[in-house]
């Protein structure tokens, strides 16, 4: 089967050849065309297929034809000037960049374009005057560039981005180099005429350099240190900040009165060590977003509808902060429904299952009321606002205390569990030999106290867990699993109850497993059926004809379609009706009752020729591949438990597909699910919530661990500690292991750093540390701890490869 | 050998030099985006021109002609 030149995507019987090129549609010829006009068709020799199929819907737009929308947008707006930005999810490869920034050759009003690939985002300086800006988003859509406006965006948030770290960081490193370079001639050259002389000048000037590490770069550990004694925890910080105050002090003073040359060096290196650790562990991902609420699945404006006196309708983009109650609004095929509002004119298909988990689209009638969230799967609807976005039923959900709260907060790190232990050790040790120093020989007790708390400072204990985890946060992200921070991991581990939300997590949304009960359909009717089908826009006569559309089509004589019900189709003298059981049965009532009532939560789409009931299809959700591997791995080590969103029609399957006494609950709402990850947590289980959509939000962000499946990273997923590809669900075990391996790989390397600080500690004890012993002793244990942590996860991170590769 | 004081002084203001430039390029949003430069410096003027004069056309018609193939 051939490729799409454009897009990569295998040509189905749809296939358009042009220029010699074979195209899977349309939209994908255009952009070739467009792209050829413009003399960009070097796109194509930069990376294999790189485009994306363009989107045609563009009065999805229109709201940018409102000035105040657009204002908002504009990140610098003066006369001809104007320059704005956007996320541009489908921006994937070099060509992207390459034809993006080539933006101006398209349309000359563009002035300088600017690719961030990392943040998958994009900043044009154009020129109003000549292209608005709703124009240029549709000359974007064009090339398969759709930038993802949402009303995310529409708050203007300065984006403040903290590079404090980076500069204590330099700050460190370079006062670290500087300190070494003056430090060394006096660990090698001893009683040199020369050296006696400057001595003094390099010891002052390792103080000076030693000043802003200490004051500036390590302030952030004296601070740690200070809040975890105020609320009574010996955290790691502790040692850390007593080691570096006792370094300086001791060394300080050691050059005041001429005693030596001080620890200046192993002070400067043991902050850029720690703070080295701390900037490995920062392991963002620019382009995804783990904060995310319902703002950034909402659009920005809806068409709002005047009704004047005089009969005559108008049309605004209104913005959705701006809808008041009672407001008409108009929502078209494929949009979302912003606000609580009751339906008014059209029929309503609505799509809840991202909201609510429900599968089935909902059909409506007039003087329904429909919930924000839904989207629209039929034609246009009219409706009426009877709650501001704010207030509307989804909306409230956010105003659960469990997002203001952050949650790590009442979690206990490995670290801070071993310091304490580490940290009453040391003092004693540090008391007790200078007791025995008091008696045995007084003038060596101040060194000896010093000398033990200054090598038994915990710096390798304190890289360890940003190593191990900094590390395995970035196999996991390799492995398409994208994780918040490195405490995730570590709550990962200790998870003993695993949630799953059904819809979307376990299925993919749409149902297109289909079989037929009943009687065989002959084939003439079997054409009919696809002729009719064919013409119904409903999800599942689309998915149907689908599996049908192989057969003959006719032109039919007569079709009919009632929203919610059913539709019919007659060519000559047959006549076919499909839809619910009742609209079939309708027009035959005497008939037997063939389906019997229990199936009725079952997806079913009934058939009847020539008014006689034939039988029906019925549809199944399409479970995940692997899933039933996936649970019997699981159950060894955590238990299962399903919130369903949706109705229990799927039960007895899932049944089978589950290993025994697994906690089935169906129809959960959101609140629900939240409350019941709560009880859990309350019997002391430790929870990971798997689930998909803003239905499960709250209970994501109650759980322990929260993640995510998305069938696609760049679009909108919620709140979450970790976003899962749905590609890799199946590993989803395996990152537990992993994580599980991290935290015994820190174990060990709590062991490893042991083993230096009791070797640090004997010769600090017998009074006999040099600076140039704790030159070599520090930075050695540092290094060979971030050494054995990489090198112990890494081998960890290959096996899961290899796995991989098997499977 | 007073020397050495002068050059120790020339030393150290040459790496804070360098320490503040490092600085700065932070502060300037340098290291912000470390991906896109390192591909967009390999590009070229690589505009490949197959129909120079048609080239000419103004820009609005383009746009009005891609609208009609669209639909």
């Amino acid at each position: 089967m051939d490729k799409c030149y454009h897009c990569g995507d295998n040509c189905s019987n749809t296939a358009i050849t042009h220029l010699d090129k074979v195209f899977c549609c349309n939209g994908c010829k255009t952009v070739f065309d467009i792209l050829q006009e413009n003399d960009l068709s070097y796109y194509y020799n930069l990376d294999e297929s790189p485009g994306t199929s363009p989107s045609l819907n563009e009065a999805k737009f229109n709201f940018l034809e409102n000035e105040a929308i657009v204002e908002r947008l504009l990140e610098f707006n003066e006369q001809d000037t104007q320059v704005v930005s956007f996320i541009i999810p489908s921006i994937h490869c070099s060509s992207c960049i390459w034809v993006l920034e080539n933006l101006s050759k398209i349309d000359a009003s563009v002035k300088n374009t600017q690719v961030n690939f990392p943040e998958k985002s994009i900043r044009i300086t154009y020129n109003s005057e000549q292209l608005s800006l709703k124009n240029l988003v549709v000359l974007l859509c064009r090339i398969g560039y759709e930038p993802s406006i949402s009303l995310d965006d529409f708050e203007k948030k300065e984006k403040k981005v903290d590079r404090s770290l980076i500069y204590k960081l330099g700050v460190a490193g370079f006062a670290f180099g500087n300190i070494m370079f003056l430090s060394f001639p006096e660990y090698f050259e001893v009683n040199e005429f020369w050296l006696e002389k400057f001595k003094y000048i390099f010891r002052w000037l390792m103080f000076a350099f030693s000043l802003p590490v200490v004051f500036y770069s390590g302030r952030d550990y004296f601070i740690s240190a200070y809040k975890g004694l105020r609320s009574k925890i010996l955290n790691i910080d502790v040692p850390i900040a007593i080691g570096i105050s006792v370094l300086f002090i001791r060394s300080t003073a050691e050059i005041i009165f001429d005693l030596g040359t001080g620890f200046f060096d192993s002070l400067a290196g043991l902050i850029f060590f720690l703070l080295l650790g701390r900037f490995f562990q920062q392991k963002t991902y620019a382009f995804l977003s783990f904060e995310r609420d319902y703002k950034s699945y909402f659009p920005i404006a809806v068409t709002r509808i005047f009704q004047d006196p005089e009969k005559s309708t108008s049309e605004e983009q209104a913005q959705i902060y701006d809808l008041k109650t009672g407001d008409r609004i108009l929502i078209r095929n494929s949009e979302l429904i912003p606000v609580d509002s009751i339906l008014i004119k059209g029929s309503a298909l609505i799509d809840y299952s991202f909201v609510t988990g429900e599968a089935e689209p909902v059909a409506k009638r007039s003087g329904d009321k429909l919930f924000a969230g839904g989207k629209q799967q039929a034609g246009i609807i009219e409706l009426e606002v009877i709650k501001p976005v704010e207030q509307s039923y989804l909306t409230q959900l956010w105003s659960n205390e469990i997002f203001s709260k952050t949650k790590q907060s009442n979690f206990q790190s490995l670290t801070d569990r071993i310091s304490k232990k580490f940290t009453i050790g040391i003092l004693s040790i540090a008391f007790i030999a200078t007791l025995f120093w008091m008696i045995a020989d007084p003038s060596k007790a101040l060194n000896v106290f010093t000398a033990v708390l200054i090598v038994a400072c915990p710096c390798a204990i304190a890289l360890a867990a940003p190593f191990t985890l900094g590390n395995l946060l970035r196999i996991f992200g390799r492995h398409k699993l994208y994780i918040k921070d490195t405490s995730v991991i570590e709550q990962m581990s200790h998870i003993d109850t695993v949630v799953f939300d059904k819809t979307g997590t376990l299925t993919s949304n749409t149902k297109n497993l289909i079989s037929y009960e009943g009687i065989t359909l002959t084939e003439q009717e079997i054409t009919l059926l696809t002729s009719t089908l064919r013409a119904s826009n409903h999800p599942l006569s689309r998915s149907l004809y689908k599996m049908l559309q192989e057969n003959d089509i006719e032109t039919l004589d007569e079709f009919e379609e009632e929203i919610g019900k059913g539709i019919s189709g007659t060519i000559n003298q047959d006549s076919i009706r499909i839809g619910s059981f009742d609209f079939v049965e309708s027009s035959n009532p005497t008939e037997d009752k063939l389906a019997t009532k229990e199936n009725y939560k079952r997806t079913e789409v009934h058939i009847s020729s020539n008014n006689t009931y034939k039988g029906c299809y019925i549809f199944y959700n399409q479970y995940r591949n692997g899933i039933q591997e996936i649970f019997d791995r699981l159950k060894q080590h955590a238990e299962i438990i399903i919130l369903s969103g949706d109705n229990d029609g799927e039960k007895r399957h899932l049944e089978e597909l589950l290993p025994k006494d697994t906690q089935l609950l169906f129809n959960q709402k959101p609140k629900d699910k939240l409350e019941y990850i709560k009880q859990l947590q309350k019997l002391g289980r430790k929870v990971m919530m798997v689930g998909d959509g803003l239905n499960d939000s709250g209970a994501l962000a109650q759980s322990n661990v929260g993640i995510v499946i998305s069938e696609n990273i760049n679009v909108f997923s919620p709140a979450c500690d970790g976003i899962l590809d749905a590609s890799r669900f199946k590993d989803l075990y395996d990152f537990v292991k992993l994580s599980r391996k991290g935290v015994s790989v820190i174990k060990w390397s709590f062991l490893f750093s042991l083993f230096y600080n009791i070797i640090g500690l004997l010769f600090a004890i017998t009074g006999n540390l040099a600076p140039v012993v704790a030159a070599i002793l520090m930075p050695l244990s540092s290094i060979s701890i971030v050494i054995f942590t990489t090198v112990a996860t890494n081998i960890l991170g290959r096996k899961l490869m290899i796995k991989k590769a098997k499977t | 050998m007073n020397i050495i004081y002068m050059l120790l002084a020339i030393s150290v203001i040459v790496a804070l030099v360098f320490f503040v430039a490092f600085i700065f390029s932070v502060k300037e949003g340098q290291y912000d985006d470390t991906y896109t430069p390192s591909i967009r410096m390999l590009f070229e003027d690589e505009l490949i021109k197959e129909k120079a004069p048609e080239q000419e056309k103004p820009q609005n018609e383009h746009t009005n002609n891609q609208h009609q193939k669209l639909k």
